[in-house]
This record gives structure tokens, sequence and C-alpha cells, in this order.
């Protein structure tokens, strides 16, 4: 089983304080630590552990800048087999359709040979959740999102996608076939440092946009569907009155609420 | 120069539209009557004349299509009838859920199509003929206001909730049966079913008080101190998507778009940094109080008190103070 995984490298902003950038593009990431997209940490794993199940080879391709090298050398140090990293200055700013068309040239120019794509259902930063299913039908073969469980059987995938509210609809996909990966399909494994030290020796390949067939012109802004004017601060739909004090100030206050309510 | 019509793919799942249909229809109304044009209903299923007569009092116009190739949902079966019905109609938008089943046709559907999309939208407006949307990005904090390369046709996805379904007509629009574009199966994907969990042991949706913990809380080995909280309270121990990923609870504690939707009296949410996929299970319990060391967690947005502090300070205190208040009485 030949799997490519897909990933990419974002600003953990779970715990960070987030600020706007003067000109309103995009937020300051300098300081900001970076890291592998937690969607796709699962989907690195689900394709190591496919290969261990199974045999065959995992290909990790990211199109980002040389920071990017960091989420590869992870994957690498999980179990993959060699990394691409697709990188180019008018990259910048592209949607997430222009991503899945790099994607899709990258494994055309690699000719790289492939049974089952894995990415991330969405990204932690812009959340677009296209990028999967686009990549599908660039190359041209069936996809399913947000899937949490799946089975390889003969020439085929059967997998579990998560509904709202708890449900799953169980589908069959005929190979090769992209699925998107929800977190919680798998427990994604320790990497330690010696790990990835170990993995500098397998290959990462840098590749540019002439090296797979595409311009300047058809990426970043220029090609891409979506033009960001400005970021804003969301409006509050409740406005919270911050409770101050130590912790057992704050703590006696808010019970003092309960109690105003009858809740204690 | 006449604009073509706002397409609304109508979303259900058992014999039941779901709410973000009705989202949606408010939404298009409102897009529709700016611009001068229809608002059509999409509704690709089986037998679903029903549902098609309801839909009809939403839209100007119903399009169905009842086959029984549609009976259930494929994403491919979907993508081949909706690009045929925009190739053949040319509405100037089509709006799609942003929900489990839109977001596995919309993409593939706007590369076939060659359209330019915009997921999981908050807002939408047309500005001189080129629409703009309002999005959310780093999960949640920061909103962005984005443009669509003009084009004659556009598709989107929509969040839920993010629209009121408003009250306006009935409009007894025209109901329209389009024979499946379709005739067989699609080849690469077959629908098996649909599973259903087993029922939890607890009913979170049933609590009147519900203690809710999220990423913050760091490690399983503090999940008991929650409990012991949730207890003194009288109430029950919910959670956000990261601890049961971690499987550190249950699946049937989780609140959000993938768990349960509650509406408890208190709304404890301690550690949680407030996603979308979990606020939209919560923003409506009665009284909401969060606990984040972070000023500027999204939570804090939809709770009406809130302590920035450390939850491993405040709780202990919490339980310490509850057991006092406990042992007077």
């Amino acid at each position: 089983m030949d799997i490519i995984v897909c990933v990419k490298h974002v600003p953990d902003t779970t715990e960070a304080e987030v600020r706007i950038r003067p000109d309103k593009k995009d937020i300051e990431k300098e300081g900001l630590p970076l890291k592998i997209n937690e969607w796709d940490e699962y989907a690195a794993e689900e394709a190591i552990l496919i290969k261990e199940r199974l045999g065959g080879t995992v290909v990790a391709i990211t199109v980002g800048p040389p920071e990017a090298e960091a989420t590869l050398r992870r994957v690498l140090a999980k179990g993959a087999d060699m990394a691409i990293r697709v990188w180019d200055g008018s990259l910048e700013g592209s949607d997430g359709y222009v991503i899945a068309k790099v994607l899709a040239k990258t494994i055309e120019a690699k000719g790289l040979k492939y049974d089952l794509i894995l990415t991330g259902a969405q990204a932690a930063d812009d959340g677009f959740a296209v990028v999967g299913p686009m990549l599908a039908e660039l190359l041209g073969i069936p996809h399913a999102t947000l899937v949490k469980k799946e089975e390889i059987l003969d020439g085929r995938v059967r997998v579990h996608r998560e509904l709202e509210g708890g449900l799953e609809e169980v589908v069959e996909l005929e190979l090769p076939a992209l699925l998107t990966i929800q977190t919680g399909i798998n427990e994604p494994r320790y990497v330690s440092v010696m790990g990835i030290r170990r993995a500098r020796k397998k290959p990462l390949e840098v590749l540019s946009l002439s090296d797979i067939g595409m311009g300047p012109d058809e990426v970043g802004p220029a090609g891409s569907w979506l033009e960001v004017e400005e970021l804003f601060l969301p409006p509050a739909e409740r406005v919270a009155e911050i409770i101050p004090g130590s912790p057992a100030e704050e703590a006696a206050k808010l019970l003092e609420i309960l109690k105003s309510r009858g809740l204690i | 120069m006449m604009v073509g019509p706002i397409f609304v793919l109508a979303e259900h799942r058992a014999g039941e539209l779901r709410d973000i249909t009705f989202e949606m229809l408010t939404k298009g109304h409102e897009l529709a009557e700016g611009l001068g044009t229809e608002l059509v209903a999409i509704l690709l299923g089986h037998e679903v004349d029903g549902m098609a007569q309801e839909l009809a009092k939403w839209a100007n116009r119903v399009l169905y299509v009842s086959d029984p190739l549609l009976k259930n949902f494929n994403a491919d079966a979907y993508q081949a009838v909706l690009a045929h019905l925009i190739g053949e109609r040319k509405p100037i938008l089509t709006m799609i859920g942003h929900t489990a089943y839109g977001i596995d046709v919309a993409p593939s559907l706007a590369v076939q199509l060659g359209l330019p999309i915009a997921t999981d939208c908050l807002d939408l407006c047309f500005e001189d003929g080129r629409l703009c949307v309002v999005r959310q990005v780093y999960g949640g904090k920061v909103n962005v206001r984005a443009r669509l390369k003009e084009a004659s046709s556009y598709i989107v996805t929509v969040r839920q909730a993010a629209f009121q379904p408003g009250e306006y007509g009935p409009l007894s629009g025209e109901v329209e049966r389009v024979e499946c574009p379709i005739k067989e199966e699609p080849k690469g994907r077959k629908f098996i079913g649909i599973v259903t969990p087993p029922p939890g042991a607890v009913d979170i949706t049933a609590a009147d008080v519900i203690v809710s913990v999220g990423r913050g809380i760091r490690d399983k080995e503090n999940i008991p101190m929650i409990e012991e909280l949730a207890e003194l309270l009288g109430g029950v121990v919910a959670c956000s998507r990261p601890i049961v990923d971690k499987g550190w609870l249950p699946k049937d504690r989780q609140v959000g778009s993938s768990g349960k939707t509650v509406k408890p009296k208190l709304y404890l949410a301690i550690g949680i940094s407030g996603a979308f996929q979990h606020v939209v299970g919560m923003k409506d319990s009665e009284l909401i109080i969060a606990i984040n060391k972070d000023p500027k967690a999204p939570i804090f947005r939809f709770s009406d008190y809130g302590i920035v502090d450390d939850l491993f300070k405040v709780v202990p205190e919490l339980i310490k103070q509850l057991k006092e208040i406990k042992g007077q009485a």
C-alpha cells in the first residue's frame, strides 16, 4: 500500500495571544510557536499505521517555507520513507484551491505512485477544509472527508465518516482514493528528539514551482479564489463580566453568583 | 442583465429537513431580494415530495430530483446532480451547509465547475456583483472579511447557526421536479449505512448543571478534580472534543457539533478555548461561566462571567469553598 500524506506547518494559536497585523491582512506570526497541523498529525499517524500493517511506502508532502521542514522531519521520524517540500515566495497568500493544485502538480511531476492519499480534515489556521477533496477532484479519484475509521479491503477502502450528533456514515471507496482524517482516529505516537535527529538521514526533496511546471501567476493571490480584505476581532455574543481577584476571591464570587441564582 | 437565481441545497437526514436548510434559506431570501432574483431550494433524495412541499413555503421555487440513486447521501452522486443543475440554471450563488455532508461535496464540485468557493462562511453579501464573505481563522480567535474572485457563479458553505431562521413568506414557491441526470450509481463510492452510537451511561442533555472540561486540563490525572467539582455542584461532567480524542472521557460526554447540544441552567467551561465546533453545542445555555487563563479565548465571547486565571488554582478553591458551604448547611 503506497500512501501519500499531505501535511501543513501552522502557527499554534491554541494558547497564544493572537494580534492582528497593522495591514490587517494576517496575524503577527513572530514569536508564535509553529507545529504540525493537529489534523495532519492524525493523518500522518494513520498513514504509518497502515504501512506497518500492510507494508508499502509513505511519502509526506508539504507546501511551505524552509521552517516547514520541521513538520516533515516529524513525519519522517514517525516512519515515513521520504518527504517533499514545495515552495516559492509567490505562494505566500495562497488559498486552499492553489494548495490543492500545487499538490496535484507535485504528485504528477514526480510521478508518485499511490493507493491512498491522506490529508487532515482541515487546517488549524485557515480552516478551509477544502484541500483534500479538491486534490481528489484534480487527480480524478474518489474521496471521503472527516474519516474516523478506515479498513483497507481488496481494492477498496471502507471508512466511517463523522456526521453531526455522534452519528457515523459508512462508505466504501475504490482505490486509489483520498481520505481527510478527523482527530481522534488514532493515538499519535510520541516522537523523540533522537527520532527526529535519526530521520535526518531520510530523503527530503525541495521543489520549486518550475520543478512542478507551474508559474507564479497561477499561485498566491493571483491564482486564488479568495482574497483577504481584512482581519478583525469577532463580536461578542454575550459580554462576559470578568471576575477579578485572587483565585480564592474569584471562587468566592463565582459561588456567590451561583447562590444568587439558586444554583447552589 | 438578469441575475441568476440563488440556490440553497436543502440538507436532510432520516426524512427530516435539518436546521441549516432554513438558516440558509433565510439568508438566501435576503440576498435574493437585494439582487432582485429568485430563491431556489434544491432538494435531492428519494420520495421527498413532502419535503418539497415544505420547502415551497420558504423559496420562490423548489427544484427537486427524486430517484432511488439519491436515497442516501452520496457525495459523488450529489456532485454530479448539482453540477448538472448549476450548468443548466446558472445560479449566481449556490449555498451548501458547512456540515459533514456539505464539505464532502462542495469543494470538489467547485473544482469540477471551476467556480470560486468560500467555505465555513458566517456572513455573505454582494458588492458590485462580487461576493464577499466573513469567515473565521485561527480557531475562532479572528474573523476575516474576504472577496471571491469575480465570476458568474459562486459556491459557499455556510456555518451552522450563523443565521437565525427568519419569519418571511410563506412564499408558495413553484415545485418543479427535474429528471435525475445520473442513471447509475457512482463507480468510485458506495453508501453502506449509518451507525448510531449506543446510548451512554449519563445523558448530559438532561442535566441542569454541566461542568465541562477542555484541553486546558492537560492530563487525564486531573479529570477527577473536575468530577469532584461537578458532584459538589450537583451536575455532570462534559467536555470538548480534544478530551474525547485523547480517550480521557467517553464520546457521550462531548458537547459540540459532532457531539451533544446542551442547554443547562449552568454551563461551567473549564480550560475550554471555545472553538466554534464546541460553542455551537452550548451557547444557548442559561448561564455560562468560563475559566481560562487566556483572556482572548473565544469562550469569553459566549460567557456571562469569566475568570481569567489558572484553572489549577481556581478549581481547588471552588472545591474547598463548596465543601465549607456544604459543611455549614
